[in-house]
């Protein structure tokens, strides 16, 4: 089936399979960033932006996202950095292997909610699992990273 | 100290957060063939015909292959130093299935589509057996999990496939039954503990290839790359020269990557194609398939004096292997030895355990290895002896907890040569409020809140078995290249084994790159498993530093023309003791690279004949809802002593991710089974761990010994950290209901329905 | 995963319905649960373009497109006006926000599944669903119905004065619910129902007045434990399930404060 997406700014027109999944799509683009980590939508390892919100790219197809707009991490090279450098002096990122999901769904979660509650925080992230860290450390970096945010604007 | 005891970023912390291609999938070449298994619907049944000319037929499909196309020479899937404790009794593809999933064949073709088509085209006929799937009835019942005749032990652990036994055995010490005699306090008890999965967010998986030179290479997700080389060689039959194992960055083991669990597929596949060939297991194949904890019941009998000064344990695991041996003769011996050791006063102790085998998933390796479960019950006994006694639980302890100097006749009769076990629990008293809130306070509504308290050991690596060896090189512009064999798995032993380095060799970290792991180049490594790298493979840090010290000095006194007793290196030159030349760390890296200067290298390997226990206390404060049982973690606070604190971020983030892996395996995580022997809990959908909601607030201090025999007076962290929110969290639902919960996961089901009983009673 | 030949994008709701008529085909919603069937589709049928991702309010009734994310539910304005946090309640609690983002609420009704939270809700309200061709119905009356080719277009609520309490337990904070109780106070009448039972959504009958004594709710609870059927699965048994029903709609009552 044609489509046309733009992923990270750069618009892909392809023939695919119509129930060729998101999640693959995007890593056939050479996103790696998102992940697979389970099959059953439950731990967020795949979330990428559909039009600027955060979705679980392992449960929508390639051609929903027909004429639509993605986000992958890579295509917030500079926002990973910067949020990602708070994660890396907490220690919080450890495997690494549900960071990007997570990063994605921060970033989200920092251009949707104003000065979010801890439990806010804990509820907008909650679908990301992670079996490393415990969530303190990721906490601890996004209260820090938030803070400056909210001192640098 | 410099860069030793800071809280130094991860090496490859940018990466990962950059989402950087850095794992197993992402590297894989794009042409792997896709490896997909046919996997058994029996818990016990004989292949008694499979035909694979259709499947063979499906366009794209590259081999079909089974049991008939595989070497049938035993094995086993354990990551252990040879000759493994566990039994041979494993196959590639075996005509036996043994439990649901137990692999039937292995496809390869060039996409997934047109493998799931031919894995539904295979026909097999099975002759269906009755499963064996209680353990507790294992022992000497009729069904044979293991029949065959070519079934071996290559250590005396008492194994007898005749029997279903995986391992047996006995220790003693003093005369327990007579030390009962005296007693003045019993408590006896079983407990049950279940499988858990591991969980970690990427699935196990695999890509192999043929190298320019014929060779097989494994690029896998593995904690034990060198042991992956070993038990393939073996499994294949081929010789360990012709195999490579690469490990690239993991998506976390926490001991199921202890275990060969995906390699050998497409091993097989590369080796009959010489195609390379990939094999992802879904998350629904690594909860169904994978390597979790072993299921145990727990019999405890502790006994004390009048005044609550434990005397005598007593303790019998029944431990259920599985399928499987993998394993099941080691994770048994913790649960007595590394449970017991918490009270090394005792006059008397005596463990006895059977390992057996039934129809359901092979165990494995999970973080804290056994004395996760022996912990949770012994704990638990402490805590209700505390009860009959009327004594606080923490009084208790302080009365029996190993110190400091004390011989540990259950740990092997090794002397505690480190222990700040009695400050761990004065600091968690005082970080939770235990004197205010203990046992507990009713918050109105039906709500209570309460307190409750469990210690900890683990060990760090194996005494006598592990080794970790590392190289450093010096090169030109005087930078060092640190070659380790260990495993980093997001733990972060890249960085931490650098930060030794560094302290050493006085310089920065970003002086020391690190490379591993890679069995063709990297020093050997028994790799990342029984909490042994910050310790084993950290000491042969410490020794090659010194080591490369003495070259460098060498190098250094010739360059300045002098001897070497004339001078000294501070990291960044060597200089003459007058001060009247120098020579820079850079000059010397670049005149090794020179004719006249010698190759500036040195590798050290290092063992221990000790396994200094770290020790910890959990407390934690719960409410809990009477009327539906439902449980609400408030506050979670750790208190370690692991000896001198390496990195301070990765170890605190090793115990926050620690304790709440323990609050999943306290609360709901539990491994089911259909009565056919089906794992029900396939995915993370039915499959629970905590969410970022479950955990409440976890807070982690540490109160450091020094360990003599540890580098930079450093012990383990990895393990330990899983081991006491079972118990702590038992000790507070008793606090607040009186409850005395024997059975893990302790669900708010339980707990309301116990409430119930007891008011009728 | 299933697997799919086309993938549709439907002009109207009677295009829809005609291609979902064929039996190898079906409509995609959020495809969260449509992902996990192994079944080999024709067409995949696409709603997106018929506007039913809107929240709509008239003067007697609030109206849910059928393809309105349970997040959107979760966040909407008007829900919040007139139905306070119950929406919010009844969602937060499912899988988190991404999963929600993808999640409608046309496929969590038209799949009627027993574990659903916003069935349970939706059945203690004044609740209709408008279903091509067949009509508007009412939400008790569809929840027992099997599924079927039609075209669930909308959710239509009728406005009242809504005072609603929605309670459930579950092992972990985002997992199904064990059990999931809905009371709704509509003007002065208490509507009840119970779900995650662990099989769909249904309403009790009760008897209890604008503010209920302690003795109705004790009525409430015993007819709960003779009529309410309660099953057994993985998560819990159907007697802790049932204490669970009676403990959490004597809260919800509670809640309500009459």
């Amino acid at each position: 089936m044609e489509i046309k997406v733009k992923i990270n700014g750069k618009v892909y027109q392809d023939n695919i399979d119509a129930d060729m999944l998101l999640l693959d799509y995007v890593r056939s683009k050479g996103c790696y960033s998102a992940k697979r980590g389970c099959e059953t939508a439950n731990c967020g390892l795949c979330t990428v932006w559909l039009e600027g919100k955060p979705v679980l790219s392992c449960s929508v197809l390639a051609m929903k996202a027909n004429n639509k707009e993605v986000t992958t991490l890579e295509g917030l090279e500079e926002e990973a950095k910067e949020f990602g450098a708070f994660l890396a002096d907490e220690g919080a990122e450890q495997c690494g292997f549900c960071s990007p999901g997570f990063i994605m769904n921060v970033l989200a979660m920092k251009n949707e909610l104003e000065n979010p509650t801890e439990e806010e925080i804990k509820e907008y992230l909650s679908g990301n699992l992670c079996r490393c860290t415990g969530y303190m450390g990721q906490l601890r970096a996004i209260k820090k990273y938030l803070e400056q945010k909210s001192k640098g604007e | 100290m410099r860069v030793v005891n800071k809280p130094i970023r991860k090496k490859d912390a940018m990466m990962l957060v950059t989402g950087k291609p850095v794992y197993t999938q992402d590297i894989a070449p794009k042409d792997c063939l896709v490896v997909k298994l046919l996997r058994s619907p029996h818990a016990n049944a004989f292949i008694e015909d499979i035909n694979t000319t259709i499947a063979m037929k499906v366009p794209g499909i590259e081999c079909v292959l089974t049991y008939k196309d595989i070497p049938q020479k035993r094995f086993t899937m354990a990551g252990q130093s040879y000759p493994e404790p566990s039994p041979y009794d494993h196959l590639i593809l075996d005509k036996h299935l043994r439990c649901c999933g137990d692999p039937v064949a292995i496809v390869a073709g060039e996409n997934e589509k047109a493998v799931d088509r031919a894995l539904k085209l295979i026909k097999v006929k099975y002759d269906v057996r009755e499963p064996l799937l209680d353990f507790t009835k294992a022992k000497d019942n009729e069904i044979l999990v293991h029949p065959e005749e070519d079934f071996k032990a290559l250590c005396d652990v008492g194994a007898d496939n005749k029997r279903n036994l995986c391992s047996t055995g006995n220790f003693s010490y003093g005369d327990v039954n007579a030390e009962f005699e005296k007693c003045a306090h019993i408590v006896e008890r079983t407990y049950h503990t279940k499988a858990n999965s591991q969980a970690m967010m990427e699935t196990f998986r695999t890509y192999t290839h043929m190298d320019l030179y014929g060779r097989l290479n494994i690029v896998s997700s593995t904690q034990v790359p060198f042991h992956v080389r070993r038990i393939l060689a073996n499994a294949l039959d081929i010789p360990k020269s012709q195999i490579r194992v690469i490990k690239p960055r993991i998506g976390g083991g926490f001991g199921a990557k202890q275990s060969v669990v995906s390699e050998v597929f497409p091993a097989v596949v590369t080796i009959k194609t010489g195609k390379p060939a990939m094999m992802i297991f879904s998350r629904s194949e690594s909860m169904t398939n994978g390597s979790p904890r072993h299921e145990m019941q727990i019999r405890v009998k502790v006994g004390s004096d009048e005044n609550g000064v434990i005397k005598a344990i007593d303790m019998y695991t029944l431990s259920n292997a599985g399928a499987y041996g993998e394993h099941g003769p080691t994770t048994v011996g913790l649960t007595g030895h590394k449970s017991m050791s918490l009270y090394a006063g005792a006059n008397a102790y005596n463990f006895d355990y059977d390992v057996v085998y039934t129809n359901t998933m092979g165990g494995g390796a999970y973080r804290g290895y056994g004395a996760t479960q022996g912990i949770f019950a012994l704990e638990s006994a402490v805590n209700e002896l505390a009860l009959k006694l009327n004594m606080d639980p923490v009084k208790l302890r302080e009365k029996n907890m190993t110190a400091e100097g004390q011989v540990m006749e259950s740990y092997y009769g090794e002397l505690c040569a480190s222990c700040a076990l009695d400050r761990c629990m004065e600091k968690a008293k005082e970080m939770i409020g235990w004197d205010e809130k203990y046992p507990c306070k009713d918050m109105g509504n039906g709500k209570v809140r309460s307190v409750g308290v469990a210690m900890a050991m683990q060990g760090s690596g194996i005494s006598n078995v592990d080794v970790g060896a590392v190289e450093i090189k010096l090169n030109d512009d005087g930078f060092y290249t640190l070659m380790i064999g260990a495993s980093d798995m997001g733990t972060g032993c890249d960085t931490i084994l650098a930060q030794m380095a560094a302290e050493c060799l006085e310089c920065d970290i970003d002086n020391i790159i690190v490379n591993g792991v890679d069995t063709d180049q990297s020093p050997y490594d028994t790799g990342s498993y029984a909490s042994s790298t910050t310790y084993i493979t950290g000491m042969a840090v410490v020794k090659t530093c010194e080591k490369i010290r003495q070259q460098i000095l060498a190098e250094g006194a010739r360059l300045l023309k002098t001897e070497v007793e004339n001078v000294d290196f501070d990291g960044q030159k060597v200089y003459t003791l007058d001060n009247s030349s120098s020579v820079t760390l850079s000059e010397i890296g670049y005149s090794s690279y020179v004719a006249g200067g010698g190759c500036i290298t040195a590798s050290e390997s290092n063992f221990s004949p000790v396994s200094p226990p770290p020790f910890m206390v959990g407390m934690v404060e719960l409410e809990i809802d009477k009327l539906t049982g439902q449980v609400e973690i408030i506050d979670y606070v750790a208190v370690v002593d692991c000896g001198t604190v390496v990195n301070t971020n990765l170890a605190r983030v090793q115990t926050e991710g620690g304790i709440a892996q323990g609050i999943g395996m306290a609360l709901y995580e539990d491994i089911q089974y259909t009565k056919e022997g089906r794992m029900i809990n396939n995915s993370f959908m039915q499959y629970k761990i905590p969410t970022r909601l479950d955990v409440g607030k976890i807070r982690v201090e540490f109160e450091s010994s020094y360990e003599p025999t540890g580098p930079f007076g450093a012990k383990s962290i990895g393990e330990i950290v899983i081991n006491t929110p079972s118990p702590a969290i038992s000790n507070a639902i008793c606090n607040a209901t009186g409850l005395i919960m024997t059975e893990l996961p302790m669900t708010a089901e339980k707990i309301a329905m116990g409430i119930l009983e007891n008011e009728k009673n | 995963m299933f697997t799919a030949d086309n993938y549709i994008v439907a002009n109207s709701v009677e295009e829809a319905y005609e291609l979902n008529k064929a039996r190898n085909s079906t409509v995609v919603g959020g495809m969260l649960w449509l992902k996990m069937s192994n079944k080999k589709f024709k067409n995949i049928i696409d709603l997106s373009k018929l506007e039913l991702d809107k929240i709509e309010e008239t003067e007697e009734e609030i109206q849910i497109g059928a393809m309105v994310s349970l997040r959107e539910l979760e966040t909407n304005e008007i829900l919040k006006a007139n139905f306070g946090e119950a929406f919010k309640e009844s969602v937060r609690h499912i899988v988190g926000v991404q999963f929600r983002n993808c999640a409608t609420i046309g496929g969590s009704v038209y799949g009627r599944f027993g574990f659903s939270d916003i069935l349970t809700l939706l059945m203690s309200l004044d609740c209709y669903v408008k279903v091509y061709p067949t009509g508007i119905i009412p939400i008790e009356e569809y929840a027992k119905q099997k599924q079927e080719n039609e075209i669930l277009e909308k959710i239509i609520i009728k406005k009242h004065n809504y005072n609603i309490s929605y309670l459930t337990q579950r092992l972990t904070k985002t997992d199904f619910p064990i059990l999931a109780c809905s009371v709704a106070k509509i003007d002065d009448k208490y509507r009840v129902s119970i779900g995650a039972r662990p099989m769909r959504a249904v309403l009790v009958e009760n008897e209890l007045s604008s503010n209920p004594t302690e003795e109705e709710i004790v009525k409430l609870q015993n007819h709960i434990e003779e009529t309410v059927k309660f099953g057994s699965n993985m998560r819990a048994s159907g007697e802790y399930r049932k204490l669970l029903a009676k403990i959490l709609t004597k809260r919800a009552i509670e809640n309500i404060g009459g």
